[in-house]
């Protein structure tokens, strides 16, 4: 019987994507059809005065021009956020469609249905929206000064909340008290997500049958079902089915609850036909939740043989204009909980403040708060070591949390799990053979070229999460996952799960462990995903917590499977159950060759004939699984760079990543995902970089502008691994989707000042360009 | 990423080309390559009546040298002279720079009339052109003239083709001996255009003083221009 489980099996979805037949939701077609353009502002910050929309609805082929006075009027609520911060969080309406005031180069003003795309964006043009334009304010840190436009009334200095975590006091006496404080004020730039396919959605309601079928690009479409219908439509669940089918990428930005979803089945329910919207790539640009966008002022004291004590962080985020489904968490419990990395101090503070800003809202992106807090933390580490005169792989080693720590309670509420830092950090330095490196650094300082080496050490917290915590940090949803898994009655078997898969490989990869748990070939198994019509329920795909927490709770229901097919099996093979042992992919009768397949007994459980007195026929179970902690991957990455003086062109020489996510299913899924976190992580510290002009005008809102690494901008990588289970899931799995862009961008930033550190240069801001570069060596 | 309503037309020699030309007026376009035409009419920021296809025109398609002289069509395709054996022989550098311009997509459909007569302010095409003191070979209604490359590129997306003319042929000097030229790029990391080309033909004489130096700069300046001072300087 093969071991599926650790093989590096070829992605069964691959067939269909690589071949083009994959079936997205822009793919769809459905009878008598109609399309939905929409009209946005192209204003940060205006007032509506009047829209006219007489001219479009005369265009030929328009069916229906919407305002969000018709939506408002019909009773359509502002879309809800996720996730409760403080108990004082200013929360203001966020309009499906904006009814007074827009908010944002973007925001939804009209919405124009028509026979034809092309005909639906010809009378958008048409629309004609009297504007009265009112300053905006773009920057965070501008927008809380006293006098800045305000975005909402009710918000004082554009102020949603302000969090902290950690003991105030203690930290600051510690400071107070430390033998070399290094501080740095960093600026962790908005990225634009950019997934590959656009956002799209359709909305099919069936009036006879008063049901509405939405597919949309969703990463969790249960979610996305549960929210549309309680809080912004009021209409059954159970009338309302989603559908998410293949989705080209999300990175996080398709977990949020969109306007759009919301625009599509309301005007379908409105015109008794279908609708689409599929988002053009402009519309990409300036819709799609953005990600990151904080300044941080960072304090870390160390005594003097360079013993960290404390850390004290002051971050302000840019959450844009309104508060996407997650807005509030990811700068805060995701990123504050996240500071004490792989170190081990006493004292952490961290104080957020939430602020709102005529941008795109801003929201998780892949990594979502722990890029953020690892860019600090490790930033902090090489700066410190430097002042301190250490080597920056020493200084590291000697704040480490000890190997036989785990569990390993925190400063900032968590409880890591498992970990071996030491192990992964040795690992990749004799990877890379960073002595050599050392001494190849200062033979090239003394001809004058400039190489450097960084180190980025990162803790993760994925598999998102034990619901009791959840509820006392706020979210407003649990957070276990639901799978549901069908035995056939000849013995092939249909898997469903809540979590989603758009491009992680899920197919194979929950196949592969339905495979080995009850000794099938993976080609027996179809996992089913994205369909609220099919899957009991699910909490969707971010946070790495796919395998974790869905994995988990696919192997709680093989395990119930087995347990039923154990009862058979006994009675069968006229054995005791307690002799009948799951061997080999078969059940066996201990000790001897009588043995039962899944598929001998699946035909037992469906022909009942000669059946154990008492048990319902049939093979199909569900499960629901809770996780009972986070679950906590790590690893260090380590690169050189080398950077041209006379340009500032940064060329990246090597680049190594150990990582450590626990046990792995399938080896080239992982390093896959490592590959595409390493490009998105890279392509912040060196290009990526989201700039609005004052007015709020976005600058690069299109692929000329906006820089995402392209294959040949990107070196070799060198990916490894250590392994150090998850002890409190089935599987001893924790995640791999994200490690990728939390480590990395740290990872080169520190490379490349560690290659001018000898000029005076303690930072330089990202995105690292050759001008910013060249700046900082040449002074100007 | 719906451009408006246009007419399209296709045609199949520069004669048809100039005629629907004259025809269609100042609402026509020409579409070569189509990857700096077809993009903005995506975007609406181009929106031409008719779009005159002439990307199948075969007369302008090809590569010939005669005698100093190298022809080169106005539909020749960025790929095409990047990996000709004409070219690189008798001005390697342009093939050198055809190879860095865009990606391989855009090298495969773009055209070197196109790239010229569009006259993008970060094209790397213009400053070759103006560096060698290229010859551009206009063609319209009364036949066709000569214009140097000193005096075709007026300004941003702006050049000295007349309403009516389409670009036919672009003839470069074949690099004898004792003169090199060189392209050097610096690109946008998103776009690949110039941030800033600098292309550079030097003449040498037998004592290895300069006898005549030609710079040319695109993506710094609303059009390529001639960077004049360092000609002189490094003269003689």
């Amino acid at each position: 019987m093969a071991n599926y489980i650790g093989s590096s099996l070829k992605r069964k979805e691959d067939r269909r994507f690589i071949t083009g037949k994959g079936t997205y939701t822009d793919d769809i077609v459905l009878p008598n059809m109609t399309y939905a353009y929409i009209v946005r502002s192209p204003h940060a910050h205006a007032r509506i005065k009047a829209i006219h929309t007489d001219k479009a609805l005369a265009h030929p082929g328009v069916v229906a021009v919407f305002t969000g006075k018709d939506l408002q009027d019909d009773g359509v609520n502002p879309l809800p956020t996720g996730w409760q911060i403080t108990d004082s969080m200013i929360e203001p309406p966020h309009p499906v469609v904006a009814v007074d005031r827009v908010r944002y180069v973007g925001d939804p003003v009209a919405v124009v249905v028509a026979e034809s795309r092309a005909a639906a964006k010809d009378a958008a043009e048409l629309v004609e929206v009297d504007y009265e334009v009112l300053p905006a304010v773009v920057d965070a840190t501008k927008a809380i000064e006293d006098g800045a436009p305000l975005v909402h009334d009710e918000a004082p200095n554009n102020l949603s909340f302000t969090w902290e975590l950690g003991d105030k006091a203690a930290t600051d006496e510690a400071l107070s008290k430390a033998a070399h404080i290094t501080r740095l004020e960093i600026i962790n730039q908005r990225l634009i997500p950019n997934a590959m396919e656009p956002r799209s959605a359709i909305g099919d309601y069936h009036p006879a049958r008063d049901e509405l079928t939405l597919y949309t690009s969703s990463q969790n479409p249960h979610l996305i079902r549960l929210l549309m219908c309680a809080f912004v439509l009021g209409i059954p669940e159970h009338k309302v089915r989603v559908i998410s089918p293949d989705v080209g990428g999300g990175f996080g930005s398709k977990i949020f609850h969109y306007p759009e979803e919301v625009i599509v089945s309301w005007s379908s329910r409105k015109l008794g036909r279908p609708v689409k919207w599929t988002a053009e790539r402009s519309e990409s640009f300036l819709t799609d939740a953005h990600g990151r966008d904080h300044y941080t002022v960072a304090e870390m004291g160390m005594d003097e043989d360079g013993t960290i004590l404390a850390l004290r962080v002051n971050t302000i985020a840019n959450l844009g204009a309104y508060l996407s489904t997650f807005a509030g968490g990811i700068p805060t419990w995701l990123y504050g909980t996240l500071l004490a990395g792989q170190y081990k101090y006493p004292h952490i503070y961290v104080q957020t403040k939430g602020v709102f800003t005529h941008t795109t809202p801003v929201d998780a992106y892949r990594g979502a708060g722990r890029p953020e807090a690892t860019f600090v933390l490790e930033r902090l580490m090489d700066t410190a070591a430097r002042e301190l005169g250490m080597d920056p792989a020493e200084f590291r080693r000697k704040n480490f949390i000890p190997a036989d720590a785990f569990p390993y309670e925190t400063p900032v509420v968590l409880t890591y799990d498992s970990g071996n830092y030491e192990g992964s950090l040795e690992k990749a330095m004799q990877l890379i053979d960073y002595k050599k490196w050392r001494e190849e650094q200062a033979k090239a300082r003394n001809q004058g070229r400039l190489i450097g080496i960084g180190i980025s050490c990162y803790i993760e917290a994925c598999g998102i999460a034990p619901s009791k915590v959840a509820g006392a940090i706020g979210v407003r949803a649990g957070l276990y996952e639901g799978a549901s898994i069908r035995v056939h009655p000849t013995g092939q078997v249909t898997v469903y799960t809540g979590a989603h898969s758009h491009g992680q490989g899920h197919e194979t990869t929950f196949a592969q462990i339905v495979a080995d748990g009850l000794g099938i070939s993976p080609d027996n198994v179809e996992v089913v995903h994205g369909d609220t019509a099919q899957i009991p329920f699910g909490m969707g795909t971010y946070g790495s917590r796919s395998l974790a927490v869905g994995g988990s709770a696919i192997w709680r229901a093989v395990e119930k499977i087995r347990e039923k097919a154990k009862k058979i099996a006994a009675h069968k093979l006229e054995a005791s159950e307690d002799d009948i042992v799951f061997e080999d992919g078969k059940w066996v009768v201990k000790g001897t060759d009588r043995a039962l397949t899944l598929g001998e007994i699946a035909l037992t459980a469906y022909v009942p004939h000669d059946y154990p007195e008492g048990l319902e026929p049939g093979l199909e179970e569900n499960s629901f699984y809770d996780p009972s902690n986070f679950t906590f991957p790590f690893g260090t990455h380590i690169s050189v760079v080398e950077i041209d003086p006379e340009t500032g062109k940064v060329q990246i020489l090597r680049y190594v990543a150990v990582d450590d996510v626990g046990n792995v299913i399938n080896p080239m899924i992982v390093e896959g995902q490592v590959h595409g976190g390493l490009a998105q992580g890279i392509g912040q510290a060196l290009w990526e970089g989201a700039v609005y002009d004052e007015n709020g005008q976005l600058l690069t809102g299109s692929m000329m502008d906006y820089a995402i690494p392209k294959a040949d901008d990107l070196p070799h990588f060198e990916v490894d691994r250590t392994v150090t289970p998850c002890p409190h899931n089935p599987l001893g799995v924790k995640g791999a989707g994200e490690t990728g862009t939390i480590a990395s961008t740290a990872c080169i930033a520190n490379a490349v000042v560690d290659a001018v550190s000898h000029l005076g240069i303690k930072d330089i801001p990202m995105p690292l360009t050759p001008e910013r570069v060249w700046r900082a060596i040449h002074g100007k | 990423m719906i451009p408006n309503n246009f007419e399209y037309i296709r045609a199949n020699s520069v004669q048809e080309a100039l005629q629907l030309l004259s025809q269609k007026g100042d609402g026509a376009r020409l579409l070569a390559g189509g990857h700096s035409l077809i993009p903005a009419m995506k975007l609406r920021l181009n929106a031409p009546e008719t779009v005159i296809d002439i990307s199948g025109i075969q007369e302008l398609a090809s590569i010939r040298r005669d005698g100093d002289r190298l022809h080169i069509g106005a539909l020749v395709t960025h790929r095409t002279v990047e990996t000709s054996d004409e070219v690189k022989s008798s001005c390697p550098v342009l093939s050198e720079a055809a190879a860095l311009i865009g990606d391989p997509l855009v090298r495969n459909r773009g055209t070197i009339g196109g790239s010229l007569a569009h006259c993008d302010p970060a094209a790397d095409y213009p400053a070759l052109t103006l560096c060698l003191g290229a010859e551009i070979e206009a063609t319209g209604p009364s036949g066709s003239r000569t214009i140097a490359a000193d005096d075709f590129f007026v300004g941003m997306f702006e050049t000295a083709l007349q309403s009516g003319e389409m670009i036919t042929r672009v003839t470069f000097p074949v690099l004898g001996k004792g003169t090199g030229a060189a392209y050097e790029k610096f690109s946008h990391p998103a776009s690949r255009f110039a941030v800033v080309g600098v292309a550079a033909m030097v003449t040498l004489d037998g004592g290895g003083n300069c006898n005549s130096v030609r710079v040319a700069i695109t993506g710094a300046g609303p059009s390529v221009f001639r960077a004049t001072k360092v000609e002189q300087a490094l003269t003689g």
